[in-house]
């Protein structure tokens, strides 16, 4: 019988979708809490249990990205890898390795310092979006409609004690319809897609936003199998939105919440299941 | 069943069989929960957001 673990410090619906789902296959699962996980790094790993597979849930990344790596030296397959996580958790990486793929995305910049940003958000021309390398949900994404604005919000982020803060990562405002396009990918397959309603640039279902189902066309799957492949592949929630010139990758997500998915699709689709699948095939 | 909530004392319900570290909220003062101890059944306030916290 394998042995599976699910990292995660919070058990929200996902998880408990995640467990249930275990439940109902021929495995033996530990919930580890991520915050009490240890292991050693040389010499016996006797505290990094031989599990078959890890499934990462954690909510931090750093917890995230460390767990996975001790769990990977001690020979489990962690889902996702170390490398994805460390790619998906910062948008700089990920923005990179799109453009790498030669996938469409938005417009976007890295300035190292916020003096530096200033001058980068005039050269590209305002309205611009201002986006933290690290973190979800809309949270610190700032549209920055004029240099006084720009200002403004540079001088706050200098203030910040966060070093990774000074960096400022600034994207062009998109013309998009009011919704973007979360597509599950599970390894070489999508599992379904849902546009995400919101009233501002926040869309996700913890910040207020809705879900309806999104019909699959192959430039919306080739693009979100594009995405996940250029991130290094697992089960992933790439984020999509539709620009005038068709359809842009903006980031990929390593953790992906799936409530409003749930919501938007009901039964149609186990996201749950999928995700135990690949687990399963991963081992 | 029902525990008390540990910031304004309410009533907060939990759905059978709860989980180590399942998050709930307090319906009257909107506090996020966090079960800590199965037996005995505790709840505290769960953790505040983390500037690396996502998806």
């Amino acid at each position: 019988m394998k042995s599976l673990a699910v990292l995660a410090s919070r058990v929200r619906f996902e998880e408990k979708e995640i467990f249930a789902a275990l439940e109902r296959r021929p495995v033996r699962y530990d919930h580890i809490d991520t915050r009490r996980f240890t292991a050693g790094i040389d010499g016996p790993r006797a505290d990094a249990r031989a599990y078959d597979a890890a499934l990462c849930r954690e909510i931090s990344f750093s917890r995230a990205y460390y767990a996975c790596l001790l769990l990977e030296a001690a020979g489990t397959v962690a889902v996702n890898r170390a490398d994805v996580i460390a790619a998906c958790g910062d948008k700089a990486k990920t923005s990179l390795l799109l453009a790498a793929a030669g996938l469409p995305t938005p417009r976007t910049v890295l300035a190292l310092t916020p003096e530096a940003a200033l001058e980068a958000a005039e050269k590209m021309g305002f309205p611009v979006v201002a986006k933290p390398l690290t973190g979800s949900w809309g949270r610190l994404v700032t549209v920055l409609r004029d240099r006084q604005e720009a200002q403004t919000v540079f001088e706050h982020r200098a203030a910040l004690p966060s070093p990774q803060q000074h960096v400022l990562y600034l994207q062009e405002l998109v013309d998009k319809p009011g919704r973007d396009i979360r597509v599950l990918v599970a390894g070489d397959e999508v599992v379904g897609a849902t546009y995400r309603y919101g009233t501002d640039l926040r869309t996700g279902v913890a910040s207020g936003g809705t879900s309806q189902p999104c019909p699959l066309t192959p430039e919306l799957t080739g693009l979100a199998l594009g995405a996940a492949r250029a991130v290094g592949g697992g089960f992933l929630g790439v984020d999509l939105i539709e620009s005038p010139d068709g359809l842009l990758a903006l980031e990929v997500n390593h953790a992906p919440e799936f409530r409003g998915f749930r919501e938007a699709h009901g039964d149609a689709i186990d996201v749950a299941g999928a995700i135990v699948t690949y687990l399963l095939a991963a081992t | 069943m029902t525990l008390t909530c540990p910031e304004c004392e309410g009533d907060v319900q939990l759905a059978p069989s709860p989980r180590l570290s399942e998050i709930t909220s307090c319906p009257d003062c909107a506090t996020e929960l966090e079960v800590t101890s199965l037996e005995p059944l505790l709840i505290s306030p769960a953790p505040e957001i983390e500037e690396d916290w996502g998806e």
